[in-house]
């Protein structure tokens, strides 16, 4: 598809990021009393579109309602409910300090941008530490039920190695207990007739009208018709693109379609770099796999992570002809406790996911496949006996037995690690307004509050904040210069891109090959992860970007897709994800190949700590670590579109930050 | 853009307790949809009615309906269980007991009571039938391969051995309480001609084995009825919890063994003549004859 | 191992479907069921045919899209999972298995084993939240909840939504679906104020949509991947009588 070249906004190089003046701690204030507004009465003239159903999505489509908006959500599961965000498990950060233990909106501030290895605006951080108490507020008034105390408060605990007990959680549903919240609050929208919901609706493309997004045109799953939308603004909150390695902790659907037809469009793809690893995730067991599983980290507190040092022994337990059992103790590798004595297992998550990469291309690993690790519960179950364990890790143990058929309390569990989460997303700026005038993103699909990586606990947070707080309050600056329903789907840029999306369907349909829409999908989810996965090289990267026009060639000239476009066909959907993650993954590739430096979820093996580093002589950090060059990349990179196969331009938002002093994290 | 044509339009009364319409609209891509949400005019009848009505159209009313006859009608058979089982005192007890019956309140006793247990009656069954009628329209479709889990199989055969117990009731009705056989309904009270020999009539009517058998086999389905019936009152009557959900079935178990017991004791002990007609017992006999002197002077 | 899969196939919402009969040869023993299928299918759209659809996607049992019955029984007789979270170590080689769709007249089929579940949408519309606009809400920590009434609110708020308690009831009873929530929202002081609305309005949504009545035999509990008991019908039994019983006389 021809880019249209009609982006508004900034110039190539620059990007406004429009933070609101005065000190980093009123100027979320400062922007909510300054604000535009919409007249109480105009505000149900306004028609927004908001596509995806997750928390961001959900809890914006709600709210907006209730503000006397009419809105349009979409999404392409069953029901809202469905959304991906109800599979998180941890929990939700707020700077509640219900413990007294010490926290503040500014220590979760500072924790989150240093979390995020300070790739993150500022002001935006400060933002969402703010209304984090807000967020759990409203949550426990929908009738969230968070685990409570035995006096009735509110429960909380330490997650991912924070100092503080911020984390608010629902046993190990926080995510479902928090969409299911939001869900309810859109169904009583939908009821009252603010909200018109279409599910199992996906968006095929963005229109826009004058260089403004103003509606989308969309495919009914069951029916398939292509149907125009027509809207003041448009709102995506449509989640990551974790989905581009094939495996990934994510859902089935879960697509990066929705953001990469922005993209094409004219919105720029901010920071696509920064994916997030988790280390114990159970391994992949075969070709035919579909989906992995996480399971909780807390199993590294008891849990000890080991390889045989030997590659011959890996290759007879991969065989079936040993068991972990048959090594001795002088002959396992616990590479964790050896290489950052003082963290050991518990060492953060990149560099966990690292090292068991690194001991599986040694040819050390002991899953079927090579790729895994084992996680040895035995010396706990022998120190603290199986009761205690079963106490604390019991539902776990349990998961995993009916996922491998193995016995955790018998023989070693076996991990892996796999992606899980993606900080990088469409370009906004402090409203959530992409470069493209009325479009806004949320939640996952935006790159703007987690920088390089993601906190434990802080997705549901910035989903949740993104939705009831933020959208609500910035959206106004953008409506109030536009008359509402000035555009209509009589305008022929609506034709047009109904004409183009039937085109590539037809096409799809047409190529009538010989392979699978997984096969591709699963050739290029391998690809990616081996070249542009926990660890990158600058000559990795420059083999993927040859490989990946090679597989759209042959994705457009071999894929089968059966059936018609009229009605249900759900090779024909996955095939257009599976195009669009193709092209997507080119601009992955340019952005991993373009940050020359190793930071949060991206990390090149170019850019380490080495032996001959003078913080590794003092013994402040490790061999190995990650090594951030901020003099040359404290900045955003924005990337816009151009053609595929072509690289994309690239646009810099540098990163200032006056209140917080960028330091190198020590493990040691 | 696309087709909209009403598929169904649903009346309901939603939170904020107005009464509205909800309109389903079949899109063409079909996507259902509510919209139009049309307040109703306050309905003229006045709130108890509305209420009754709703009460009624309402699943959870009807079930509950079923439940409180439920329980009309297992007293009632625990009461004729206990007033059956006279028949082992003697044919005096039961004969003074059915006169009893027959004579409270100047006679009107037995009809109010009558027409108390008719209603619980057809109540029970007017409300299961609307119910199995939207159960079967619930499920138009089966399953090719059936299965259940847990359902325990009285469960699964409720409106079978409901409408055997309506059968047998009809029968048991006939047999003893209008006495369509002339030599059941001619029998006389030895000690006490004036009245029906109740006793008398219901070792008679045993003693023919086919009858015998088909009151077993019928008064089984029956307790099968009660069986799931009786543990399903508490869950209708929202008394069934987690700490109480151990006993409830227990209970449903034990009233159902011992009104089979009680109730299957009389045509079994009859057919195989344990229980039989011991003629006039001498006391009685004396005591009749006083009556009969004090008459006379 | 090896297979015989018989399948309800159903082009469309308006066709008569039957159950169509396929080969799953080789399937590996570690895979899930859904991948078995996806192996199945791979095989299916290869051979030029359209492939067995069938609802799905977080496939860890959390979102409630995954939706069929193995061997008449949803999300299959082991306790407490979905249908993805079945794996194939379960069966043996040379099994027969029968795959359909859940089926109520209140979940009209969409394609082979897709459903429409919207019905649970309406109710949980006509009643199954707590009404409290964005930004009204006091200190999270003003009410105190007991943690014995809390957890039991967990327990109900567990639902996901699936189905499978209609799916099994053979009244395709909502009961279970609409009593979890019921006892979710009236169980928490926030849900108070509205219980008896809710309530109401929840079992005439139920009613209205065309969903069968129960009589009390739990399989829905049993299936239930959540493992949500069926005390949260009596619970929801008893709030129904109330709340009828003082709209018809309180004031």
């Amino acid at each position: 598809m021809a880019y249209d070249g009609s982006t508004t906004g900034s110039l190539a190089g620059t990007l406004e990021s429009s933070i609101p003046d005065g000190p980093l701690a009123d100027k979320w204030t400062n922007f909510k009393s300054t604000a535009k507004l919409i007249n109480p009465a105009n505000k149900r003239k306004y028609t927004i579109i908001v596509v995806g159903s997750g928390l961001a999505g959900g809890s914006a489509a709600a709210t907006l309602s209730e503000l006397g908006y009419q809105v349009k959500c979409f999404c392409y599961q069953d029901s809202p409910r469905r959304a991906h965000s109800i599979a998180a498990q941890g929990g939700i950060n707020a700077a509640k300090n219900y413990q007294n233990d010490g926290d503040s909106v500014w220590r979760l501030f500072y924790d989150t941008i240093k979390g995020g290895d300070f790739r993150s605006r500022e002001a935006n951080v400060h933002r969402l530490a703010e209304v984090s108490v807000n967020i759990i507020d409203q949550c426990v008034a929908q009738g969230v039920p968070f685990a409570r105390e035995y006096g009735g408060l509110l429960d909380n605990r330490s997650f991912g190695g924070a100092q503080v007990s911020r984390t608010f959680y629902a046993r190990g549903q926080t995510g479902q207990q928090l969409l299911i919240g939001a869900y309810q609050a859109l169904e009583k929208e939908i009821a009252k007739g603010g909200v018109t919901m279409y599910p199992r609706t996906e968006m095929l493309d963005l229109v826009k009208v004058d260089g403004h997004a103003k509606g989308i045109i969309t495919r009914d799953l069951r029916t398939g018709e292509i149907e125009s939308h027509a809207a003041d603004c448009v709102i995506l909150a449509t989640g990551g693109y974790g989905n581009v390695f094939f495996l990934s902790t994510n859902a089935m659907g879960c697509n990066v379609m929705a953001a990469f037809r922005a993209h094409k469009r004219g919105a720029y793809m901010a920071n696509p770099c920064y994916t997030q690893i988790h280390p114990t995730c159970i391994p992949v067991s075969g070709d035919y796999q579909s989906k992995l599983t996480l399971m909780s980290e807390s199993l590294r507190n008891d849990g000890r992570i080991w390889a045989p040092k030997d590659a011959e022994v890996a290759k007879k337990i991969r065989e079936g002809e040993l068991t972990a059992k048959d090594v001795a103790e002088e002959d396992r590798d616990y590479y964790l406790e050896r290489k950052y004595p003082s963290f050991g297992n518990l060492a953060p998550r990149d560099i966990s996911s690292r090292s068991a990469k690194e001991v599986c291309d040694e040819g050390r690993g002991v899953a079927k496949t090579g790729l895994g690790v084992f996680l040895d519960f035995s010396d706990a179950i022998a120190r603290l006996g199986e009761d205690t364990i079963r106490a604390r890790y019991g539902n776990l143990f349990q998961m995993y037995e009916k996922i491998t058929g193995d016995n955790p309390y018998k023989t070693p569990m076996m991990i892996y690690p796999a992606v899980h989460y993606t900080m990088g997303g469409l370009w906004v700026d402090y409203n959530l307004q992409s470069n493209v005038k009325g479009l806004h993103v949320l939640g996952e699909a935006n790159f703007s509050d987690h920088g390089a990586n993601r906190l434990g606990a802080s997705a549901l947070m910035q989903g949740l904040a993104d939705g009831y707080f933020v959208i609500p309050a910035t959206l106004p600056d953008y409506l109030v210069d536009q008359t509402p329903g000035a555009v209509t789907v009589d305008a022929p840029e609506f034709a047009e891109a109904e004409a183009q999306v039937k085109e590539r369907i037809e096409k799809l349909l047409s190529i009538k090959g010989t392979k699978t829409v997984d096969s591709f999908h699963r050739e290029l989810g391998l690809l990616i992860w081996d070249k542009c996965g926990m660890a990158r090289t600058r000559e990795g990267l420059e083999e993927a970007l040859k490989r990946i026009p090679e597989i759209r060639k042959d994705f457009w000239e071999n894929v089968k897709i059966p059936g018609t476009a009229d009605g249900v066909n759900m090779e024909l959907e996955k095939a257009g994800r599976v195009a669009d993650f193709i092209d997507f993954a080119e601009v992955l590739c340019h952005d991993a190949l373009n940050r020359e430096e190793s930071c949060g979820g991206h990390f090149r093996e170019e850019y380490q700590f080495t032996k001959d580093d003078e913080a590794v002589q003092s013994g402040f950090t490790n061999e190995g670590e990650a090594k951030r060059r901020d003099d040359e990349f404290a900045y955003v990179a924005a990337w816009e579109y151009t053609e595929p196969g072509e690289e994309p331009i690239l646009h810099k938002e540098k990163l200032v930050f006056e209140n917080v002093k960028l330091s190198v994290r020590s493990y040691k | 853009m696309s087709q909209e044509t009403l598929v169904f339009r649903n009346e309901c009364t939603n939170f904020a307790g107005n009464r509205f319409i909800l309109h389903y609209f079949r899109f063409s891509p079909p996507i259902f949809l509510q919209k139009g949400i049309v307040l109703l005019k306050k309905p003229e009848m006045n709130a108890l009615g509305k209420a009754l009505i709703g009460f009624w159209e309402s699943s959870i009313g009807k079930k509950l309906i079923v439940a409180v006859t439920g329980v009309m009608l297992v007293g009632f058979l625990i009461a004729h269980m206990v007033g059956n089982l006279l028949i082992f005192q003697g044919r005096e007890s039961l004969n003074d007991y059915a006169y009893f019956l027959h004579h409270f309140l100047h006679g009107w006793g037995i009809w109010i009571f009558r027409l108390g247990l008719m209603g619980a009656f057809v109540l029970h069954i007017v409300a299961t039938i609307a119910l199995v009628r939207e159960n079967r329209a619930a499920r138009s479709s089966r399953y090719a391969y059936e299965a259940t889990v847990q359902a325990p199989r009285s469960s699964r055969m409720m409106i079978f051995s409901g409408l055997t117990v309506l059968g047998f009731v009809v029968f048991h009705l006939l047999h003893f309480t209008v006495r369509v056989d002339p030599d059941l309904a001619a029998m006389k009270d030895p000690m006490d001609p004036s009245r029906h020999d109740v006793y008398g009539m219901v070792i008679a009517g045993f003693q023919n084995p086919l009858v015998v058998l088909f009151y077993i086999v019928a008064i089984s389905f029956f307790c099968t009825h009660l069986n799931h019936g009786i543990s399903s009152l508490f869950q209708t009557l929202g008394l069934r919890s987690e700490k109480t959900k151990w006993i409830t079935g227990k209970i449903g178990l034990a009233v159902t063994v011992i009104l089979w017991l009680g109730f299957i004791s009389i045509p079994f002990l009859s057919s195989v003549n344990i229980l039989k007609d011991k003629g006039v017992p001498e006391k009685s006999a004396a005591h009749s004859a006083v009556i009969e002197a004090t008459t006379e002077s | 191992m090896n297979l015989t899969l018989k399948v309800w196939r159903q082009a469309h919402a308006n066709d008569t479907g039957s159950i169509q009969t396929y080969d799953a040869k080789d399937i590996p023993e570690e895979a899930s069921f859904l991948e078995m299928l996806d192996i199945v299918n791979e095989r299916i759209i290869l051979d030029g045919h359209d492939p067995i659809h069938f609802d799905h996607d977080c496939r860890e049992g959390i979102c409630g899209m995954c939706s069929l019955t193995i061997n008449g029984v949803p999300h299959s007789k082991e306790k407490g999972i979905t249908t993805c979270q079945v794996h194939m170590r379960k069966f043996r080689d040379g099994d027969t298995i029968w795959i359909e769709p859940f089926r109520a007249k209140a979940f009209p089929i969409v394609k082979d084993l897709m459903v429409d579940r919207s019905a649970f949408d309406r109710i949980i519309a006509a009643g199954g939240y707590i009404d409290v606009r964005t930004g009204s809400a006091p200190d999270a920590n003003a009410v105190p909840i007991g943690k014995h009434d809390a957890d039991a609110s967990f327990d109900s708020a567990a639902c996901i939504g699936c189905g499978a308690c209609v799916a099994a009831c053979k009244n395709a009873s909502a009961m279970l679906f609409v009593g979890a929530k019921a006892n979710h929202l009236n169980r928490l002081p926030q849900g108070h104020p509205e219980k008896d609305k809710r309530t109401l309005a929840l079992v005439r949504q139920m009613d209205a949509e065309g969903f069968g009545n129960c009589t009390n035999q739990y399989e829905c509990e049993a299936v239930c991947p959540k493992e949500i008991s069926a005390d949260v019908i009596a619970k929801l039994n008893r709030d129904y009588t109330a709340a009828a019983a003082r709209e018809a006389v309180a004031d």
